[in-house]
C-alpha cells in the first residue's frame, strides 16, 4: 500500500507542465481586442484538449469561450486550429505535442463568435438547403407496409458518406473555400454524392448539375485534397468528389 | 426587449423536437425550433447501437411483433411504466423506422444466406431467409426476447438525426441555434411561451406561441461520471419545475449504463455485448453467466450494472489510477466485424485509451465501469404529451415522463422513443396549436421578460465567497457517491442536506465578469441552481422510495414492493425560496394493466413483495381470453387495454410471413 502511494506521488511529480495559448477576442464587445492568452497547467495521463480547456475554464479563467458537446468525436462541435492544423479538439491528446506548447485558434472560413467559437450551424443549414440534402421522390410511402428493399452493399456505401459530422474541418482545409466564400466544399459535394448513390432518391445527373454544376460546386475544387487529409471521420472525399465530377462533366457535355 | 410570436414553439432540436416540428409543420402551422447548439450536434447523435422496432425481418427476430416488444418494455421498466403509453409506442415504432428508411437513413440491410455470429461466446452460423434479403437488419440487445434493434453500424443516432434534421430543413422549419430557454412564461396554469437567452449576444427575448414543447433531453450532467453530452444539464426540465405548477415524474429513476469506457466516460454501445462481446474480471474470467444464467451479459442495464459493481465489491475488479474497473472484450468478434459494425467504438478506444479492441486476447480488452447514462424521469405528461398540470405545455423524448420506461429503459428504446414521441405527441401538439387562439397577455409577457433580466442582473451583483464551479463539482460528487447505483437511507439523507446547502450557496457567489453578453461564467451561475433543484428531486425521491425497482436500488430495502410502491413519484417546487421539492404520488392501477406485475426473468428472483390485486387481474385476464375464444391477438389486446393513436399510427404493421400483418 505504502509503495503504491509512493509510486503515485512519484508519478504526480513527473507530470510535465504544458502551455496552452488560446486566441481571445469577442467581436461583439467594443472593448475587446484580439490577443492570445497563455495558460500553464499540469498534464494528466490521457489528457485531451477537452479536459485541458475544461480545467482552464473551471479553475483558471471563467471567461474563455469554446464549444464542446459530445466530447467523443462524433458531434463535430469542437473543430479548431490546433498548432496550425484544423482538428477536433476532443480527440486531440496533449501528449502528442512533444514540446508541451499548444496554440489554439478558431476555425477559419466561419463567422467568428468569440474566442474559439465559430458559427457552423447557419452555414451548414444553408449548405444543406442549397444541395437539397434530403430524399427526392414521387413515391408515397405507406409506413405500415414492408419497407423498400435495398441491397446491403448499397446501404453500406450510403452509410459511409452519411458519416459526415459537419464539423467544418474540410472547409477550413480548403484553398478554394478560403478564396471563394460561396464554395460548398467537400462537405457539400460529398453530400450530393451521398444522395446520388441512394436508391431512394430519384434525382438525375441533370438535377445535380443544376444544383452544383458550377464553380461554387463541383468545378470549384482544385483537387488539393486538404479536406481528405484532415477529415476526422476519414471519409473518402477525394474519390467521391472525382466521382461526382465525372458524372457532371458528362452531363455538361450532354446538355 | 423583443417579443416573437409563432404558432408552435419547440425548445430542443434533437430527434424528439425535430420530429415534432415536422408533424406540426405538416399541418400548416408556423413552427420555430430553438436549440442551444446547432441541431445536428444534439445528444441524439450520440446514440450508437440502435433503435428497437419489431420488424421481425432477421432470422433471430422471426416471430417478433408488438406484443413481444410490449412485454420486454414493461418487464424492463420493472412494471413502473404506463402500459398504455408502451402500447402506443410499440405500435408506432415499426412505422417510425420505415418512415426514416424512406427519408434515407441507411439502415444496415439483410443479406440472404449464411452468416457467422457470436452467441454466448461461441461461433454459430445463422441463415437469413431469401424473402428477407434487402430488408432492415437487427442485432441483439439487453432485455429483449428477439433480435429487434435496427442499426446503422454504431452511428445510428447520427444517421437518424441527420435525416430528420434535413427533413425539417426541407420544410423550411425555422431553426434558431445558440438560443437557451431559461424560463417559462405562464399565466396561471396556461403556458404562453418562454424567455430565451441568445448565447452569442446575451440578449433576452420572449417567444410566445399557441403551444410550447420542451424536448431538451436528460439531466445526466448532475452526476460526476456520465456518458451524456456536456449540454445535458436538464435546463428545460428545471425551468418547467420552477413554474411551481408543472410536475416532474420519477426523477429518482436514473439509468447507469454498464459499459462506458474508463476514465473518460464515453459510451461503448450495448451493441458490443449484443453482437457477442463479453465482460471479464481481473482474472480474465467471464463472470456474468454466474449471476444471470439466462440472459448473461444481456440482462437489462440496471441488472448488469449492479452485478458488475457487486463483482467489483468481491475484489474482482481491475485496479487502476481511476479506481477499479472491469473489462469489455469484443476481440472475440473478429477484426472484420468490428471494423464494419463497431468502428466508432474502435475509434473511441484507440483515440482515448490507445487500445485497439480488435487486437486478439487481453491486449484488446477495454476498461469499463457503470456510469450515469439516461434519465427515465422528466416532465410529467399525459399520453398526449401535454403536461398534467399546465395547459399548452407539451414535452417529448428524454425530457418527458409520459412514462414509457418506468424505472429502467431498455437499450434501443431511447432514439426509438424520441422519434415515436415526435410522431405521436407532435400530432397532439399540432392539434392543440390549431385549436387554440394566440392570446396576447402583453403584461404577463413583459413582466416575465423583465423578471429574467432583473434576475440575471441580480446574479451579477452577488458578492459572496463561493465559486459556482466549485459548487457544481460538489453537487456532481454528492450525486455520484450518495445517489448512485447502490443507495441507502443514510447516504441519501446526507445527500439531500448537502445539496440544500449547495443550493443556498449559489446565491453566495461572485461573478467576476459583469457582462450580460456572451459570458460563460454567467451561464454557469444561472444553470447550476437549476441543476441543483433537479439533483434534489432525484435525491429526495430516492430517499422517500423505500423499495428497489429497476435502476433505483436501495440496499436497505432490496425488494420491489408492489404492495406499497406501485406508484409514480411526483415532484413540484412549490415556492421560490424552498430548498427541497414537494413530493406526492400517483397510483399505478393494476386493474387496467395488460400485463400484471411479475418476475422480470432476470435479476433476483426472491426480491418481490406482490400486490394483493395482482392475482385478481391475472384471473380476470385468463377468463377474458377464455371467453373470447379463437380470435386474433389484436382483438384480445383491444379487450384487455384499449388505447388510441392519431394519424393512422394504429394501422397494423405488415411483416414478412405474418398473416395478420
Amino acid at each position: 500500500m505504502g509503495d503504491a502511494l509512493n509510486q503515485k506521488e512519484n508519478q504526480e511529480q513527473t507530470f510535465r507542465t504544458i502551455e496552452i495559448s488560446v486566441f481571445r477576442y469577442n467581436p461583439y464587445s467594443k472593448h475587446s481586442k484580439p490577443r492570445f492568452e497563455t495558460y500553464s497547467l499540469s498534464e494528466t495521463p490521457s489528457m485531451t484538449l477537452y479536459i485541458a480547456l475544461s480545467k482552464i475554464w473551471a479553475t483558471m479563467d471563467h471567461h474563455v469561450s469554446f464549444d464542446f458537446v459530445c466530447r467523443a468525436g462524433i458531434c463535430g462541435s469542437c473543430a479548431m486550429v490546433i498548432n496550425g492544423k484544423p482538428r477536433l479538439a476532443c480527440k486531440t491528446r496533449t501528449e502528442e505535442f512533444l514540446d508541451g506548447k499548444i496554440t489554439l485558434m478558431p476555425l477559419p472560413t466561419f463567422k467568428h463568435i468569440k474566442d474559439l467559437q465559430v458559427d457552423t450551424g447557419s452555414w451548414m443549414n444553408a449548405m444543406s438547403q442549397k444541395v437539397e440534402s434530403w430524399i427526392h421522390t414521387k413515391e408515397k410511402t405507406d409506413i405500415s407496409k414492408i419497407e423498400k428493399r435495398v441491397e446491403p452493399d448499397v446501404a453500406q456505401a450510403v452509410f459511409e458518406l452519411d458519416r459526415c459530422i459537419e464539423c467544418g474541418i474540410c472547409l477550413a482545409s480548403c484553398s478554394t473555400r478560403i478564396m471563394r466564400e460561396s464554395f460548398i466544399g467537400a462537405v457539400g459535394l460529398s453530400r450530393v454524392a451521398r444522395f446520388a448513390i441512394d436508391p431512394h432518391d430519384e434525382r438525375t445527373d441533370a438535377d445535380y448539375y443544376e444544383l452544383v454544376g458550377d464553380d461554387d460546386g463541383i468545378f470549384g475544387c482544385m483537387s488539393l485534397m486538404g479536406c481528405e487529409d484532415h477529415c476526422p471521420k476519414e471519409l473518402p472525399l477525394q474519390t467521391k468528389i472525382a466521382y461526382m465530377r465525372r458524372k457532371l462533366v458528362s452531363q455538361a457535355i450532354k446538355s | 426587449m423583443k417579443i416573437i410570436y409563432t404558432d408552435a414553439l419547440i425548445v430542443g432540436g434533437g430527434l424528439a423536437g425535430l420530429r415534432s416540428a415536422i408533424a406540426v409543420r405538416d399541418k400548416g402551422l408556423e413552427t420555430i425550433v430553438l436549440s442551444m447548439v446547432p441541431v445536428k450536434r444534439s445528444h441524439s447523435a450520440a446514440a450508437q447501437g440502435g433503435m428497437q422496432a419489431s420488424l421481425g425481418n432477421a432470422t433471430k427476430g422471426e416471430g417478433d411483433n408488438e406484443d413481444v416488444h410490449f412485454a420486454d418494455t414493461v418487464k424492463g421498466s420493472d412494471w413502473g411504466c404506463d402500459q398504455e403509453v408502451a402500447r402506443m409506442f410499440v405500435t408506432t415504432a415499426p412505422k417510425a423506422i420505415r418512415e426514416l428508411a424512406s427519408w434515407g437513413v441507411p439502415w444496415t440491410r439483410i443479406k440472404k444466406g449464411d452468416r457467422e455470429v457470436i452467441i454466448n461466446g461461441q461461433k454459430e452460423t445463422i441463415t437469413e431467409r431469401d424473402e428477407a434479403h434487402g430488408l432492415i437488419n437487427a442485432r441483439d440487445f439487453g432485455g429483449t426476447k428477439k433480435w429487434r434493434t435496427c442499426y446503422t453500424a454504431d452511428a445510428t443516432g447520427h444517421t437518424m438525426l441527420y435525416a430528420v434534421a434535413n427533413e425539417a430543413l426541407k420544410r423550411n422549419i425555422e431553426i434558431r441555434d445558440r438560443k437557451e430557454a431559461i424560463s417559462i412564461i405562464h399565466e396561471g396554469d396556461r403556458c404562453l411561451g418562454v424567455v430565451v437567452r441568445d448565447l452569442i449576444s446575451g440578449e433576452l427575448c420572449a417567444y410566445v406561441a399557441k403551444g410550447t414543447m420542451i424536448a431538451t433531453g436528460g439531466y445526466g450532467r448532475i452526476y460526476k461520471q456520465s456518458t451524456n453530452a456536456i449540454i445535458c444539464k436538464g435546463i428545460g426540465t428545471a425551468m418547467a419545475l420552477q413554474t411551481g405548477i408543472v410536475q416532474l415524474g420519477n426523477m429518482e429513476a436514473v439509468q447507469f449504463h454498464p459499459t462506458p469506457i474508463v476514465p473518460s466516460g464515453i459510451l461503448l454501445t450495448e451493441g458490443c455485448r449484443g453482437d457477442g462481446g463479453v465482460l471479464r474480471d481481473k482474472d480474465g474470467y467471464r463472470f456474468m453467466p454466474d449471476y444471470e444464467p439466462e440472459k448473461k451479459e444481456l440482462a437489462s442495464r440496471d441488472v448488469v450494472s449492479r452485478r458488475m459493481v457487486e463483482h467489483i465489491r468481491k475484489g474482482k475488479g481491475v485496479s487502476s489510477p481511476y479506481g477499479d474497473h472491469l473489462w469489455l472484450d469484443i476481440s472475440i468478434l473478429g477484426r472484420e466485424h468490428i471494423e464494419k459494425n463497431l468502428r466508432d467504438i474502435q475509434d473511441i478506444s484507440i483515440t482515448f485509451n490507445g487500445i485497439d479492441p480488435a487486437d486478439e486476447g487481453s491486449k484488446g480488452w477495454m476498461p469499463v465501469l457503470p456510469m450515469q447514462h439516461y434519465s427515465m424521469g422528466g416532465i410529467r405528461v399525459k399520453p398526449t404529451g401535454e403536461s398534467t398540470t399546465m395547459r399548452g405545455l407539451f414535452s417529448a423524448g428524454e425530457a418527458a415522463c409520459w412514462d414509457l420506461h418506468g424505472f429502467n429503459r431498455l437499450g434501443g428504446n431511447s432514439v426509438s422513443e424520441a422519434v415515436v414521441a415526435g410522431m405521436i405527441v407532435g400530432e397532439y401538439f399540432a392539434d392543440y396549436c390549431k385549436n387554440t387562439h394566440l392570446q396576447s397577455h402583453t403584461e404577463t409577457i413583459q413582466n416575465a421578460l423583465e423578471g429574467q433580466y432583473e434576475y440575471l442582473k441580480t446574479i451579477l451583483t452577488y458578492n459572496g465567497s463561493h465559486n459556482i464551479f466549485a459548487i457544481k463539482e460538489q453537487m456532481r460528487n454528492v450525486m455520484q457517491e450518495k445517489v448512485g447505483i447502490f443507495r441507502n437511507g443514510k447516504d441519501l439523507n446526507e445527500a439531500v442536506v448537502e445539496l440544500e446547502i449547495l443550493l443556498k450557496q449559489t446565491r453566495e457567489i461572485t461573478v467576476n465578469d459583469k457582462s450580460m453578453g456572451n459570458n460563460p461564467e454567467l451561464n454557469e451561475a444561472y444553470r447550476v441552481p437549476m441543476m441543483l433543484k433537479l439533483a434534489l428531486c432525484v435525491a429526495k425521491g430516492a430517499l422517500e422510495r423505500t423499495e428497489s425497482r429497476g435502476a433505483h436500488y436501495r440496499e436497505d430495502f432490496p425488494k420491489r414492493d408492489d404492495a406499497n410502491w406501485l406508484k409514480r413519484t411526483i415532484a413540484t417546487w412549490q415556492n421560490h425560496e424552498d430548498t427541497v421539492p414537494t413530493l406526492s404520488y400517483e397510483e399505478i392501477s393494476i386493474d387496467t394493466m395488460e400485463l400484471p406485475p411479475a418476475f422480470r426473468g432476470y435479476g433476483r428472483k426472491d426480491a418481490l413483495i406482490p400486490h394483493p390485486f395482482t392475482q385478481n387481474r391475472e384471473t380476470q385476464i385468463e377468463k377474458l381470453k377464455e371467453q373470447m375464444g379463437d380470435v386474433d391477438r389484436f382483438e384480445i389486446q383491444e379487450a384487455l387495454m384499449p388505447f388510441e393513436l392519431p394519424n393512422g399510427y394504429k394501422d397494423k404493421n405488415e411483416r414478412i410471413g405474418e398473416k395478420n400483418g
